[in-house]
Formats: C-alpha cells, sequence, structure tokens
C-alpha cells in the first residue's frame, strides 16, 4: 500500500507532467487562459489518459513483448490511442450525452496531446505491473489537472497585473510556467 | 520483419473494424444539415460565435438558436450559403448590432490618477473605474482589441465608436467590457429596451413617459442627419408628427440647460424632424423582424393601440387593431382639434403605421359587435385593450341637462364627425355667450374650438386658479391670445334654464384657496354667500373623463377581469397584463385620462409583455426599471458653463387669422432656427454633458 502511495505523490508532485516533465504544452498553454475551459480539459484528460494507460499497457504486454516487436512501440501506440479517443467519443455521444456535453470539444484535441502518449510511454519504460500502470496513469492525469487549473488561477490573476508591453500574453505565461514548474522542484527531495 | 507487418495489419484491422462496429452500434441520428451547415462555417473554432467550435454552432442553427450569419469568419458569404441549407432568407434573420451608449469619454472628470494597467477590465476592478461616473467608458479600449473585424476605433471625444458597416454583431466586445456599454442588439431587442436605473440616461430621456433618446436625435438633427432622428425617435414612438404637436413635452421641465437658462425646445425639433419626411413626399423604410406567425388583437386604435400594434408588428407578429369610430387614431382624431393636429398629417401618419401590415376594422363596438369569444376563435391569441377614456364625468349639479349644455369629450367629438364626413346629425348649434367649465386641456382645446366657430363671447370657469390649471401653458397662453376670458376660483352649483328648457343661467360660488390637498395643489373653499349669476346660452362641462368600462357588463368572459375604483383595469404597472392572463392593457383606460406620449410609451411596455406572453417566456418586469422615476445622480442644482441663448420661439399664425379658421395655428421651424435649436442642446448623459463652447 505504502508503495502506491509513493507512486501517486510521485507521479502528481515530483514528476508532474506539464511542470517537471514538460510534456503537454499546447493545451497547458491554450486551455488556461480561463478557469472554466481549465477545468473541462482537466476532467478530459484524467478520463482519457486512465483508459489509454491500460488498453496500451495491455497492448505493450500481450502483444510488443510477447513478439519482441517493441521497436514499433511509438506508431502503435499512436494508433491505438487515436481509435480509443474516437471510440470514447462515439460510446460517451450515444450512452453518456451529459458527460460528452461538458467534455465534448477537448476529446478531439486529446488525440494529439503528447501528454497522453508520454505517459503511456513511461509506464511501460517503468515495467509497472497492472495495478502500478492503473494507479499511475490516473495520478499523472490528476497532475496534470492541478498544474493545469492551478496555472489558470494565476493568469486570471495576470490579466490585472501591470506587465510590461513586450511581455504580455504568451510570453508572461511562459514566464510564470518557468517560475511554479522551479516550486515544484521543491518536491524532489520527498521521496 | 513478418511478425511486424502481420501485427500492424492485424492491429490496424482490429482498430478499424471495432470503429466500424462502434459507429453502428453507438449510431446517433443527426440532421445531415449539421454536416452541410457545417461545411459553410469557417472551420477555425475560434469561439467568435459564442459557440464551442464549429460543430456547436452548426447544431445550433439547425436547431434554430442561431442566425445564418452566426459565423463571423465566414462573413457574408458563408451566411448565404448556410441560409441555402436551411431555406431561409439570409436577409430575414436580424442583424446584429453593437452599439456604445456612453458619451462621457474625455468630458468625463478622472476621480483618481491610475497608472496601472492599460486595460479596461483591470480598471474596473479599482473602485469601478477611474471616472467619476459610475456607469461610464473607461476610455482603454478593450472593445478595441478584442474586436477582430476591425470594426471599432477610439473616436476624438475619448470613447470607442462603433463603424456599423464593419461590425458584425459578434458580441466579442459586448464581453469584453467591464461597464456593459458596448451592447450587441437585434433591432427587436432594441425596441424592447426599456429605461434603467443603471443605464446611461440623460435627465429629458429619463422623464419622457416613451423613453425617445432625445439627446440621440437632437444630435442627428445638428449633424444633419434627419432621416436616422426620425429612426431613433421610431424606435420609441410611431406617432412622431402627432407627439411633434400636442405633446405637452415633460421632458423639458427636466432639461439641464433649463436650471439656468431657457430649456431646449425639444418637441420642436421633433416635429421639425418629423415634418422633414412628411414633406420630402417619401417614407423612411421601417424594418420589421421576421413573422412569427402569432396573430394579436388590439382593441382601440388610439395611441396605446396605435403604439401596440405598431411595436408588435415590428417585432413580427401579426396585429389586427379593432375601432368603433370610422376611423382609427381615437382621441387625437376626435377629441385633439382640427388647428392642432391637422387630420391629413394624422392620416399620413397612421397610413405609415398601417403600412407595415397591420390589419384594420373600424366601425366595430367591442362588446356589442365582438366579444372575447368571437376572438379567440378567429385564433387571436393575445387581446390589448386600449379603449382609452372616452366617458366625460357629469358636473352632478342642478339642471345641466339643459339643452345648450354640452359635455366636453361629447362636443369635440361630435363636432369633429361633423367636420370630417358633413354628417348634419353631429352638427351642434353654437350659442353666443358660451362658458366652458373646467381647467384641463380638454377645456381649452373647447374654448379654442368654440372661438373659431363665432362663438361672441368664451369663458372658462374654473373652481382655482391659472396656476393650477392642469393644461399646458402654451395653450392657455394661445387662448387667451385668441381672446377667451378667465373666471378662476368659480366654482358652478346650479344650471338655469327658462320655460322652454334651454340654458340662460350658470349659478357659481366664489372661492379662496385654503391648504393644499394629496395632489400638492391648494384646495379651492367657497366663500359663503357669493352666489354670482352669470348669463349665457351654451355651457360645456369640461371636469375630466374616464374609461367607458360598459363592454365587461357586455362580455361574460369578461366577468373576472379587475377594474379599479376610477374604472380603469386594473394590471401591474410594470407588465401591463390584467388578471387575465391574455389582456393586457395601456393608455387611458389604464391610467385615467393623459398625455397622448405616456399612452404610447405604455402601448410599447404592453407589446414587450404581450411578446414575452407569446414567445411563451416568463414575463417578468424589466430588472431594475426606472419607470419614469429619475436618477438622483442625474439631476443638478447648478449647472456650469452654460451661456444663455434664448430658446427659438415658436412660429405659429397671427391671431387674427387663427380664429378665423382651423388651418394649424403652430408652425413647424425653419431648418436654421432648428438647427440653432439643436445647437443649444448639451447632449447630456447621466452625469456628463457638454458645457457652451463660449464659455471657458
Amino acid at each position: 500500500m505504502g508503495d502506491y502511495f509513493v507512486l501517486a505523490i510521485s507521479s502528481i508532485f515530483i514528476n508532474n507532467i506539464l511542470l517537471a516533465q514538460y510534456l503537454g504544452n499546447c493545451p497547458f498553454l491554450g486551455t488556461s487562459k480561463k478557469m472554466e475551459t481549465a477545468v473541462g480539459m482537466g476532467m478530459a484528460v484524467i478520463f482519457v489518459l486512465v483508459m489509454a494507460g491500460i488498453i496500451t499497457w495491455i497492448t505493450n504486454t500481450f502483444f510488443l513483448v510477447k513478439f519482441d516487436l517493441e521497436y514499433l512501440r511509438t506508431v502503435v501506440f499512436i494508433l491505438v490511442i487515436a481509435s480509443l479517443v474516437q471510440f470514447v467519443e462515439m460510446f460517451l455521444k450515444k450512452s453518456i450525452p451529459a458527460l460528452y456535453a461538458g467534455l465534448g470539444i477537448f476529446l478531439p484535441l486529446i488525440t494529439t496531446n503528447c501528454a497522453v502518449m508520454g505517459v503511456c510511454l513511461i509506464l511501460v519504460n517503468e515495467e509497472y505491473n497492472f495495478m502500478q500502470a492503473l494507479v499511475a496513469s490516473f495520478c499523472y492525469a490528476v497532475g496534470f489537472a492541478l498544474a493545469l487549473i492551478l496555472f489558470a488561477g494565476v493568469r486570471e490573476r495576470i490579466l490585472l497585473a501591470r506587465v510590461p508591453t513586450p511581455l504580455q500574453d504568451t510570453s508572461i505565461a511562459l514566464v510564470t510556467a518557468g517560475i511554479l514548474s522551479l516550486t515544484f522542484f521543491a518536491f524532489k527531495g520527498m521521496v | 520483419m513478418i511478425e511486424a507487418l502481420l501485427l500492424m495489419l492485424g492491429l490496424g484491422g482490429t482498430c478499424a473494424a471495432v470503429l466500424s462496429i462502434a459507429s453502428r452500434v453507438f449510431y446517433v441520428w443527426e440532421d445531415p444539415r449539421i454536416a452541410e451547415v457545417e461545411g459553410f462555417l469557417a472551420g477555425a473554432n475560434c469561439g467568435g460565435c459564442g459557440y464551442p467550435g464549429c460543430a456547436a454552432a452548426a447544431v445550433a442553427v439547425v436547431d434554430g438558436k442561431a442566425p445564418p450569419s452566426v459565423c463571423m469568419v465566414g462573413g457574408p458569404e458563408s451566411a448565404a450559403n448556410v441560409a441555402a441549407v436551411m431555406g431561409v432568407d439570409p436577409g430575414s434573420a436580424e442583424a446584429l448590432r453593437s452599439l456604445n451608449t456612453c458619451l462621457g469619454g474625455h468630458r468625463a472628470e478622472d476621480k483618481y490618477h491610475y497608472l496601472g494597467v492599460q486595460s479596461c477590465g483591470a480598471l474596473a476592478n479599482m473602485f469601478g473605474g477611474k471616472r467619476v461616473c459610475s456607469i461610464g467608458c473607461l476610455g482603454l479600449g478593450d472593445c478595441i482589441k478584442s474586436c477582430i473585424f476591425d470594426a471599432i476605433k477610439m473616436g476624438p471625444d475619448g470613447y470607442p465608436v462603433v463603424i456599423e458597416s464593419k461590425c458584425v454583431g459578434c458580441g466579442a466586445c459586448e464581453k469584453a467590457c467591464p461597464k456593459n456599454i458596448l451592447t450587441v442588439r437585434t433591432m427587436s431587442e432594441r425596441l424592447l429596451e426599456f429605461n434603467q436605473e443603471d443605464a446611461a440616461l440623460a435627465p429629458c430621456r429619463q422623464t419622457c413617459p416613451a423613453e425617445i433618446n432625445i439627446p440621440q436625435y437632437i444630435a442627428q438633427i445638428r449633424s444633419g442627419d434627419y432621416e436616422g432622428a426620425v429612426h431613433t425617435i421610431r424606435e420609441r414612438n410611431p406617432l412622431l408628427l402627432s407627439c411633434g404637436r400636442v405633446c405637452p413635452h415633460p421632458c423639458e421641465d427636466y432639461c439641464r440647460r433649463g436650471i439656468e437658462d431657457e430649456p431646449v425646445s425639444i418637441n420642436q425639433l421633433k416635429r421639425f424632424a418629423a415634418d422633414i419626411e412628411m414633406d420630402s413626399g417619401k417614407r423612411y423604410p421601417i424594418p420589421c423582424a421576421p413573422d412569427t406567425g402569432r396573430e394579436v388583437a388590439v382593441i382601440g386604435g388610439g395611441p396605446a393601440g396605435l403604439s401596440c400594434a405598431y411595436f408588435l408588428r415590428r417585432l413580427g407578429h401579426s396585429v389586427t387593431i379593432f375601432d368603433m369610430m370610422p376611423e382609427l387614431g381615437g382621441m387625437i382624431r376626435y377629441g385633439i382639434p382640427e388647428y392642432r393636429l391637422p387630420k391629413k398629417v394624422l392620416e399620413w401618419e397612421i397610413e405609415g403605421i398601417l403600412n407595415l401590415g397591420i390589419e384594420s376594422r373600424t366601425n366595430v363596438r367591442f362588446g356589442r359587435d365582438f366579444d372575447m369569444h368571437s376572438l379567440a376563435e378567429e385564433g387571436f391569441e393575445a387581446v390589448f385593450i386600449g379603449v382609452g377614456a372616452w366617458s366625460d364625468y357629469r358636473l352632478k349639479a342642478e339642471g345641466e341637462d339643459l339643452e345648450g349644455c354640452y359635455t366636453g369629450i361629447d362636443f369635440l367629438t361630435k363636432y369633429a364627425i361633423n367636420q370630417q364626413t358633413g354628417q348634419e346629425i353631429y352638427k351642434i348649434p353654437i350659442g353666443r355667450k358660451c362658458v366652458v367649465i373646467g381647467g384641463g386641456n380638454t377645456a381649452i382645446d373647447c374654448v379654442r374650438t368654440l372661438i373659431r366657430l363665432g362663438a361672441e363671447e368664451v369663458s372658462i370657469v374654473y373652481r382655482r386658479t391659472r396656476k393650477e390649471m392642469p393644461a399646458n401653458a402654451v395653450e392657455i397662453d394661445a387662448a387667451e391670445h385668441e381672446g377667451v376670458k378667465f373666471h378662476f376660483l368659480a366654482a358652478p352649483v346650479r344650471v338655469i334654464g327658462d320655460e322652454q328648457g334651454r340654458v340662460t343661467q350658470l349659478e357659481y360660488l366664489e372661492m379662496k384657496l385654503g391648504e393644499p390637498d394629496a395632489s400638492g395643489r391648494r384646495r379651492p373653499v367657497p366663500i359663503e354667500g357669493s352666489e354670482t349669476l352669470m348669463n349665457i346660452d351654451m355651457l360645456i362641462t369640461a371636469i375630466g373623463q374616464g374609461p367607458d368600462m360598459s363592454f365587461v357588463k357586455e362580455d361574460s368572459s369578461l366577468e373576472d377581469l379587475s377594474v379599479t375604483r376610477w374604472n380603469t383595469i386594473e394590471a401591474d404597472p410594470e407588465i401591463l397584463q390584467s388578471n387575465i392572463p391574455k389582456i393586457f392593457t395601456a393608455g387611458d383606460s389604464y391610467t385615467g385620462a393623459s398625455l397622448v406620449i405616456e399612452a404610447i410609451g405604455g402601448g410599447r411596455r404592453a407589446a414587450r409583455a404581450i411578446h414575452l406572453y407569446l414567445t411563451e417566456e416568463e414575463i417578468k418586469p424589466v430588472p431594475k426599471s426606472l419607470l419614469k422615476k429619475h436618477i438622483p445622480e442625474s439631476l443638478f442644482e447648478h449647472v456650469e458653463g452654460i451661456k444663455p441663448k434664448a430658446r427659438a420661439k415658436m412660429p405659429e399664425l397671427p391671431v387674427t387669422e387663427r380664429i378665423k379658421s382651423f388651418a394649424e395655428s403652430d408652425l413647424v421651424l425653419q431648418q436654421k432656427d432648428a438647427l440653432a435649436e439643436a445647437e443649444r442642446c448639451l447632449n447630456c448623459c447621466r452625469i456628463c454633458y457638454d458645457p457652451d463652447a463660449d464659455v471657458a
């Protein structure tokens, strides 16, 4: 049990996918202007990442490793994740229209999200077992949502601050992201 | 190598199979037009239309929630293509237009010096902004930055100006503006707006019962845009020619210039603009919203009914007006004499309103020729009752039914019918020594009519003094110039006749003014033993009038209609809906005898409620409604920077000429006088105004 706790802490804070690994930069900047969008995107990522983590872990263990085809990992994962997102979108539209209405516009964005791809590859590299992969993918996604929501809050405040003209908008956002990232590096000594 | 190929083929095949099965299993029927419409949208997913992405916008278009012109990037081409898919005319969807309501800009004073970010959003968080005005433009141009069409620029006066030809109505500026000054509205939405406590309103605009945007139309006259001025007035008042002639202009009492100088002659300017349209021989086009197919019956073709019908028609509903008289116009046709409002002018004005596609049925009386039941059978979903106040109050004195005694409205109506149709039965024999009892506009109309009909001596008997007379001051002056005698502080007690039953004398008591009563006017008290006799041969009682509600008794479905003790229909002042939900009211039948402009404003308010009723929305009062109250901070004790300039004199026919005929006695301003008068306007807003240029 203790192992899982450590795993969770390390996935959420220490190896935060956005601020420590610096993956998923485009949604991090693109959907963090408003709290509302940030929350929507965060929830969609949690949902998709857990499913993608499981399915890529299964694909990897039962096909790629078995047939010694690990060198095809990247291309196979892209195919699997893209199909999965399409499938989930269709499923939600039919079966859970309320959830579809909430996550609808974010789902297609995740198809090409490097954070999702990155986590799937990390799970394999770290040689997690199934339960570990499940917990880790969920916690990485929670870390993603957490960082995104924190950042959206900061950006909403930046609007009210006096920013020198050359640094306005994206520049100040990147500077802020850097500082935020530094604060997350403080977790490094924890585990 | 073989395994790799096999795996990829297998995986690809599996994914394809799963997805194709899923697309069958999880198939949701979608209107095929959604995909077609989406194809014509820009595909940029910019969100400028207010929907999350182009797909959502396409769904909204197909659901009828968004107009074909929804895509702000695609422009008119996209709108035309989408409209073709939807099978509608792209022109029929109402265009949204952005409008800046603040005229403050640099002239609004700063309450502190601001050195922060150059953004209105940030500034608004600091005590609501640096400007003294709590609602005004902050002038840092967040709206300009938000507009991707370059349709807003900073004007020379320090507030943003919308370039109408470039605006697509995307609403980005409305969202960007922290002060709600930039508003994106369709024409219908503008027609349904009412004065609100937090709006940018000049004192005149707060006072006008019809809520006309007075500073705007005066500014348009000043810049020579007479057509624009007419359109501005028509957004609130369809009877501009009539009001330009007969309105007692309560707005002028609150004119800010009037605090230090004579007020601007607002009403003469209205008449000036309105007359230009009429004299030009063509009508400026009046846009209407697309037809809704909902039918409304308007009972009473007077100012309230015409106003209500006009606004409902512009909102796209089908309207039929029913009137008991042979022609539409109500009290302004039959109560206001020819010399104040020529019938030719009124006919031109009413024709313009009916031209919008309003049907009318005249010579039909509610309760006798049709009732609620027959209206429902014909498919009318809502009914507006604006039957006016046609029933004269009685003197309740002995002898008032003698031959030669008449009541005010009855006299004016009969005379008007006789004058308009020449029917002999409506001809009234005119006496030599005539007396009119009363101090209101009806009394003045009666005396001025009698003078023109050749009565030798015409007097007004009124129980208070000239100061308390409710009639318009200009009318009282005009009557005096025309030779009318006034007997103030005289209360009639008895009418005396001869053996043939003809009126010969009027007995009255002299009065003196006592303590103020509920209306704030000093109450007249009789002086004991002051009975005086006056020789007369014609008497008209014009002491007020109320609605004739006899139709309530004639129609069983109106049994429950609640009527006040003043015999008016009871309704909420905000929504004007009676206790029977489909019946709405306004005008004199709701307020009791009142002003034309009051009826016009009421007609529009009722039109709003009927529109909400028909579109099955909840009929809520206007939020933060001002309803003729004033905004305290906009009323000043003193006004700085005013250099007195004489008010334009109303041109009128010479007295000797006008008492001989019913030719219109008040004339229209000359163009140069009108422009000079428009220059006198301070272009006020809530607390800002333009001081006179030549005063430092």
